[in-house]
Parts: structure tokens; sequence; C-alpha cells
């Protein structure tokens, strides 16, 4: 019985030292800014491998859900004779939930659980213990850009993914089922706000950002250096961005579109 | 690892194309080419009996053609009556200032919006100014219940005098 008891407060004191590891250590990273800013090369060596070797995916992701979202959309919307609001729907659902939602999965996919691995595996072949020893901090050299880099590419990809989502429902709805072209546009463009539904999905999208980028690079640095360990770390690092971004986009949903 | 070169243009690249996706959902998906050439509209008010669902953003149309949107809804406490904003594109400044509004539905369950029709008055509707004449919104359960009660009325009448006549009221 004081077993149990035992465990359940070493567990929750753990996660509680973890919480505040995170938290310092983001800390940490945040202070490594004006040095990215001086040497910006740092910077765009990550975006290249964190974003710009997302866009393929996300394009691909993004081109399908909307072409799903046309079809189904069609087949729902058709039987009340709604079937021009079709543009609404699948913009709508893209701008606010799914380019955000979908994009920040992929990418804690495709690029969160490549940096884990990435850092993981630098701390078990002790390189950050090396750039220690010469006086150079691991954090602000090594994960601070990375950090940055992710935070940066999130809004760009879930834009990406939303404009070519609306694509793919475009030619969904309209090439394929003759949805009127007229009626898909000018329905979308009276029913989308800018502020309420394009700007709100882009501060979804950054706050995501921010979510994965962080989980990844902190579950790698805070990583077990052994194999296993760095497996581990990788595959919580998946795990813990997928609850966290569907966790905050609720809260989110709530605080944008729940007042109304 | 590329050379440092072709990793700049990617990036370019890559924030290009996100930028550009971002004005496409501004311009193309969104209203905020609309709301741009709002800045400079002119503002007129009209006061309803009953304004059904009409909501704010809801377009002011004159001959079908969208002119301007519903800005603000309030209600006046002292007439009882729903006091509706509208502002309109400064391109269509003639409208004269005995136009009549009405509020009209898009097809059977569609949105409602504001319909203008023009009178024949020589003077122009300028910033702030008041449409008088103004017909509420059709409410379907008033009209429902209106026809249910004339034809049981009717009915009554019908079977008393043997004469489908219809009802005067």
């Amino acid at each position: 019985m004081l077993a149990l008891f035992q465990k359940l407060g070493y567990t929750t004191l753990s996660t509680l030292q973890k919480l505040g590891r995170a938290n310092l250590f983001i800390l940490h990273v945040v202070t490594g800014l004006p040095e990215i800013l001086t040497r910006v090369r740092l910077l765009l060596v990550q975006v290249y491998s964190v974003g710009v070797l997302t866009v393929l995916l996300v394009s691909i992701s993004g081109l399908f859900v909307g072409m799903v979202l046309g079809l189904q959309g069609y087949n729902v919307l058709s039987d009340f004779g709604a079937e021009q609001t079709l543009g609404v729907m699948v913009a709508a659902s893209l701008v606010r939930e799914l380019g955000p939602v979908v994009t920040a999965l992929l990418f804690s996919g495709r690029a969160g659980s490549a940096l884990t691995a990435e850092i993981g595996l630098m701390k078990a072949t002790e390189q950050l213990s090396g750039m220690e020893m010469m006086a150079v901090d691991p954090v602000k050299r090594i994960i601070a850009p990375r950090f940055f880099a992710g935070c940066l590419s999130m809004p760009l990809l879930a834009s990406l993914f939303s404009m070519i989502g609306v694509m793919g429902g475009y030619f969904v709805g309209v090439g394929l089922l003759g949805v009127d072209e007229g009626a898909f546009w000018a329905q979308m463009k009276s029913r989308i706000d800018f502020y309420d539904d394009v700007v709100n999905g882009l501060i979804k999208s950054a706050v995501f950002g921010v979510i994965v980028t962080w989980i990844a690079v902190f579950e790698g640095y805070d990583a077990v250096p052994t194999s296993e360990g760095v497996s581990r770390a990788t595959t919580r690092s998946v795990v813990y961005s997928a609850f966290a971004v569907l966790g905050w986009d609720f809260v989110l949903t709530a605080l944008m579109f729940g007042g109304d | 690892m590329q050379s440092s070169k072709a990793i700049e243009i990617w990036v370019g690249l890559f924030v290009a194309a996100g930028l550009i996706a971002l004005f496409f959902l501004a311009m193309q998906v969104s209203n905020l080419a609309e709301l741009k050439s709002n800045g400079d509209s002119y503002r007129i008010v009209a006061r309803f009996e009953n304004i059904g669902s009409l909501r704010v953003r809801a377009p002011v149309s004159v001959a079908g053609v969208t002119v301007g949107r519903v800005s603000a809804i309030s209600f006046d406490n002292q007439t009882y009556e729903a006091v509706v904003e509208m502002r309109i594109d400064p391109k269509y400044d003639t409208l004269p200032i005995d136009t009549s509004a009405s509020i009209l539905t898009a097809g059977l369950l569609g949105e409602q919006y504001i319909g203008l029709t023009p009178g024949g008055a020589e003077e122009h509707l300028t910033d702030g100014d008041e449409i008088e004449l103004t017909q509420s919104a059709i409410v379907l359960e008033q009209v429902i219940s209106r026809f249910l009660f004339n034809k049981a009325e009717g009915g009554d009448k019908g079977s008393g005098s043997n004469d489908g006549g219809t009802p005067t009221e």
C-alpha cells in the first residue's frame, strides 16, 4: 500500500520536475534569439531542413484533404440543395481547423521527430558536452536555431496547406461535380472573414508551431543518452505533440469561436 | 549537405510560397478585399419593426447588386424598433432620399439581406441620413399562422352559408 503511494508521489514529482525543466529550457532557448539574429545562416539551414523539406508532404496532404472535403461536403450539401455553399464549407473547415491542426500533426511527424532524434543522438554521442567543453553554449548554438526555424515554418506551412486544400476542393467541387464556379468563390468570399477566420487560423498555427517544436527539441535535449533513450524520446515527441496540439486546439477554438 | 546558395534559394522560395498562400487566403478566400473599399463608405440608417434574422455583415443590394453591408444592428428603447446601420460603397452615392428599404430573403431558406428600392426624389442620401420607408422582414411563422387562421375562418363561414367565398377581413 505504501509502495503504491510512493509510486504515485514519484510520478507526480518527476512529471512536475520535467515540466519545470521544460520551462527553464525554453527560457534559455529564447535568450538565444539575439545571437541568431546576428548569425542568420544558422537559422536558414534549419528552415531548410525543417520547413522546405516538409513542403511536399504538406502540399500533397492538403490536396487530398481538400478533395475529400469537396466530395463529402457535396454529398451532404446536395441533400439540402445547398451545394453552392460547398466553397464556404471547404474553406471554413480548412482555414479554421484542418489547416493548422493537420499541418501541426504532419509537422510533428516529419520535422519534430527528426529534431528529437538529431538532438538526442548529439547528446548520446556527447557532441553537446563537447561543445560545452569548448565554451560554446549548445542550447544557443544547436537548439535555438531549430526552435525558431520551427516556429517560423509552421504558419507558412499551414497557409500553404489551406491554399492547396481550397484548390483541391475547387477541383473536385467545380471540376468534377459541377458546382457553379461563380457561386463557389463568391459565397466563400462573402462568408469567410479575414480577421475572424484567416487571422485566427494563423494564430493557431503559430501556437502549434511553438508547441510542437518546443516538445521536439526538449524531448531530444532531455533524452536518456542511449540508443533506447533516443528512440523513446522520439516516440514521446510525436505522441505528446499530437496530444498537446489537439488539446490546445480545443482551448483556442473555444476562445476564438466559442463566444458567438 | 547542399551548397549554401542552393539552401538560400530554397528557403527564399519556401517563404515566398507561404506568403503567397497567405495572400491568396486573404484576397481570394476571405473578404479582406471588400473590407478595404469600405474605408470611406457612407452610413445610412433605417428603422424596422422586425428584422427577422438579419445579421451584421449581411449584404445591402439595389436591383440585386450588392452596394454595401449592414454594419450595426441595435434596438431603440423609445420606439421599440430595430435600428439598422448600413455602410454603402461611396461609388453609389446617388440614391434618392425617398429610397425605401425592405428585408428580403435569398431563396426560401437563405440568408436575409436588405433590398433598397430607389424613389424619384432629386436629393441624394448622404452620410448619416435615415431611410423613412421601410418594410419589415417576413416571418414565416406569422405568414403561416395568418394563412391557417384565414383558412379556418373561411371554412367556418363556408359551412355556415354553404358558400366557398373568400374571407374578407
